[in-house]
């Protein structure tokens, strides 16, 4: 057990990157068991997360140095300076790591019965394993070039889900526009990086942390880093390519698309918190995070009112609620070096925006996952052409209810229980943010609500009488989803303790992940 | 002063094509020429890192035979031949949903096949 611990970080990536190329030999021979051996790995992978979370919360950072003679060994003898790819696990990334978990259960149990209709699925599950195990990488490497790679991997795979239906002429336009914003940001994260190596001759976060000047050229590459990380997760300059992608592709991937920006968005925080950390100026860059944030919030929930495509409704909303983890996030990061301000609400603001991380993962993931679910059954995505769907939709429209009223931030569900640390800590750094996101959260409420009215409720539509519920595996993916938000809302201080305070605590001691890697040195 | 232009050269042309890249990519509404902007791009960073990696009076760290002196720690040579062969899929992958849009809409200008606009 210890040894599949000490393993278990590139074991996570490396079994789906394996399945994935087998399904499509399996898949020939027999498609259960391509199903089964999916489901199989996926669950044994989610064991292995849930194993190593639990040893990273109780024991510290866990590293894993590839190619060495022992996987701890990060520094080879004879060297001052980490040569190997190491990957490097700490709070954040399992946390991450737990959100990529559940989200791609989902997405699989979903696609059993949502893709079974369609042509070529051995080679949509192995785009979908890579898409898994490439979004893993993101958030487990400890190596900049690393990300940039498996930031590769997931784009690639990502994009040729979204066209993977390739009667619809919208799901190529949304996979060309993925592919082209995806390669132009990882290109310039590249860039980035070729820009750091010059001056320090190091690839590793740990170390590169360890030795940052926060020189000229350290500047431009944190804005090239900056501004290709928040185009990857769609903050507000750069958010026109998520709602033409999110809505045309299979409702599983998107799903997955979600898990993968919020990947992006873990990168973000590693970039400022980790690698810059306190050598940046944190007024100054913490606010061009906070005004890209409520720009996101402001622009996706007015984007989001006059939309009458359902899925497209979602997206938009998507932006609005990355806008309210990017004002947690810059508040954090404008406070870092004052340590009373730190501790009285700097941290609670961080703990908000990574609690709404997962949340937000949950229920827009519902939220696509029901409006798959309309689509599956009458064909149309547009909210006008539906009506009185919940006479006979009904655990559909239940589930829709649910995850709107938890993205709108309502008391009983997990979306309250981030926005109100999110609320309470930037209300004493600046009131006005507060009122800003409260606002913005109604306008999401009655966004929802007409949406909600005009497809379930009313009278039964007659070309729909004969629609009947989606089938049993859709259902089943949801209720994972929706029992997940209603544990997180009922008992959001224990999430908040188990996983949440960790990986904050992650993010604000930059020290300890610089000297999981430097510190060893003799 | 010359001399540091001509070293510095590589950088320039570089940060050139790099521009010239970002213009075909903001500007132009062919789809070819948007994937030929994602090449010229990569091209401009790839040149960029190989550039890094020249050491003056460095050998290139291949063992057999090799001649007294300081060897190149090649690890920027291994970047970019990673980043050539994913910049390959990429234009792969890209070219092949440029054939599925003009299969579809019968046109490779972006503004005619931009149906999803909002």
């Amino acid at each position: 057990m210890a040894t599949l611990i000490g393993h278990s970080s590139i074991l996570i990536i490396a079994i789906p990157l394996l399945i994935a190329f087998l399904t499509p030999l399996i898949g020939m021979a027999n498609k259960k068991a391509r199903n089964v051996v999916v489901i199989g790995s996926l669950v044994f992978v989610a064991f292995l997360v849930f194993a190593l979370a639990k040893d990273v919360i109780l024991n510290g950072i866990h590293t894993y140095t590839l190619g060495a003679t022992s996987s701890n060994l990060t520094i080879p003898e004879g060297t001052m300076m980490p040569v190997r790819i190491i990957l490097e696990v700490d709070g954040v990334s399992v946390f991450m790591g737990i959100i990529v978990t559940i989200v791609s259960l989902v997405a699989v149990i979903y696609s059993l019965s949502a893709m079974k209709g369609e042509t070529g699925q051995n080679r949509f599950y192995t785009l979908l394993l890579l898409l898994i195990a490439g979004t893993f990488g993101m958030v487990f490497t400890g190596d900049l070039f690393n990300l940039f790679v498996f930031l590769e991997i997931a784009s690639i795979s990502g994009a040729a889900l979204i066209a993977f239906r390739t009667r619809f002429a919208d799901s190529q336009e949304g996979g060309f526009k993925y592919i082209v914003v995806s390669a132009i940001a990882s290109l310039m994260v590249l860039f980035a990086i070729g820009l750091l190596y010059a001056q320090y001759n190091l690839l590793n976060i740990g170390a590169l942390a360890a030795a940052i000047q926060y020189t000229m050229l350290d500047r431009i590459a944190l804005v090239i880093l900056i501004s290709a990380f928040v185009m990857k997760l769609g903050g507000v300059p750069m958010h026109m390519w998520l709602s033409d992608t999110y809505s045309v592709a299979p409702v599983s991937i998107t799903v997955l698309l979600i898990a993968a920006s919020q990947a992006s968005m873990y990168a973000l925080m590693r970039i400022c918190f980790t690698l810059y950390g306190i050598t940046l100026d944190l007024a100054v860059v913490g606010w061009i995070i906070i005004a890209i944030g409520i720009l996101s919030m402001f622009i996706g929930v007015t984007m989001a009112v006059r939309q009458t495509d359902i899925t497209r409704l979602i997206a938009y909303n998507c932006v609005c609620e990355a806008g309210f983890m990017l004002v947690g996030l810059g508040v954090g990061l404008a406070v870092l070096d004052d340590r009373t301000a730190l501790r009285t609400y700097g941290t609670t603001a961080i703990s908000g925006a990574i609690f709404h991380v997962i949340n937000h993962a949950l229920f827009e993931g519902l939220l696509f996952l029901v409006a798959g679910a309309i689509f599956y059954r009458i064909g149309t995505r547009d909210i006008n052409r539906m009506g009185g769907l919940g006479h006979t939709m009904k655990f559909t429209a239940a589930f829709f209810l649910l995850g709107a009223l938890a993205s709108s931030g309502l008391p009983p569900f997990n979306g309250f229980a981030s926005k109100i640390l999110i609320y309470e800590s930037v209300y004493q750094f600046n009131p006005i943010l507060t009122i800003i996101g409260i606002l913005v959260s109604i306008i999401t409420l009655a966004v929802f609500v007409k949406a909600f009215f005009s497809a379930f409720t009313g009278a039964l539509l007659p070309k729909y009488e004969d629609i009947k519920e989606v089938p049993k595996a859709m259902i089943a993916a949801m209720t994972i989803f929706a029992v997940i938000i209603i544990i997180f809302g009922l008992f959001p201080g224990l999430i908040v303790d188990w996983i949440v305070r960790p990986a904050t605590d992650a993010l604000v001691g930059q020290t300890s992940y610089i000297n999981a890697i430097v510190g060893i040195v003799p | 002063m010359t001399g540091t232009l001509i070293g510095n050269f590589p950088f320039v042309a570089a940060v050139v094509l790099m521009g010239i890249a970002l213009y075909i990519l903001i500007f132009r509404r062919n789809l070819i020429k948007i994937v030929m902007g994602i090449t010229i791009l990569s091209s401009s960073v790839n040149l960029f890192l190989v550039t890094l990696g020249y050491r003056t009076g460095g050998i290139a760290p291949i063992y057999t035979d090799a001649p007294e002196g300081p060897m190149v720690l090649p690890v920027v040579q291994a970047l970019t031949l990673t980043s050539i062969v994913i910049a390959v899929a990429t234009s792969a992958l890209i070219l092949s949903l440029v054939i599925r849009i003009y299969r579809h809409t019968g046109s490779l200008d972006s503004k005619k096949s931009r149906r999803m606009k909002g």
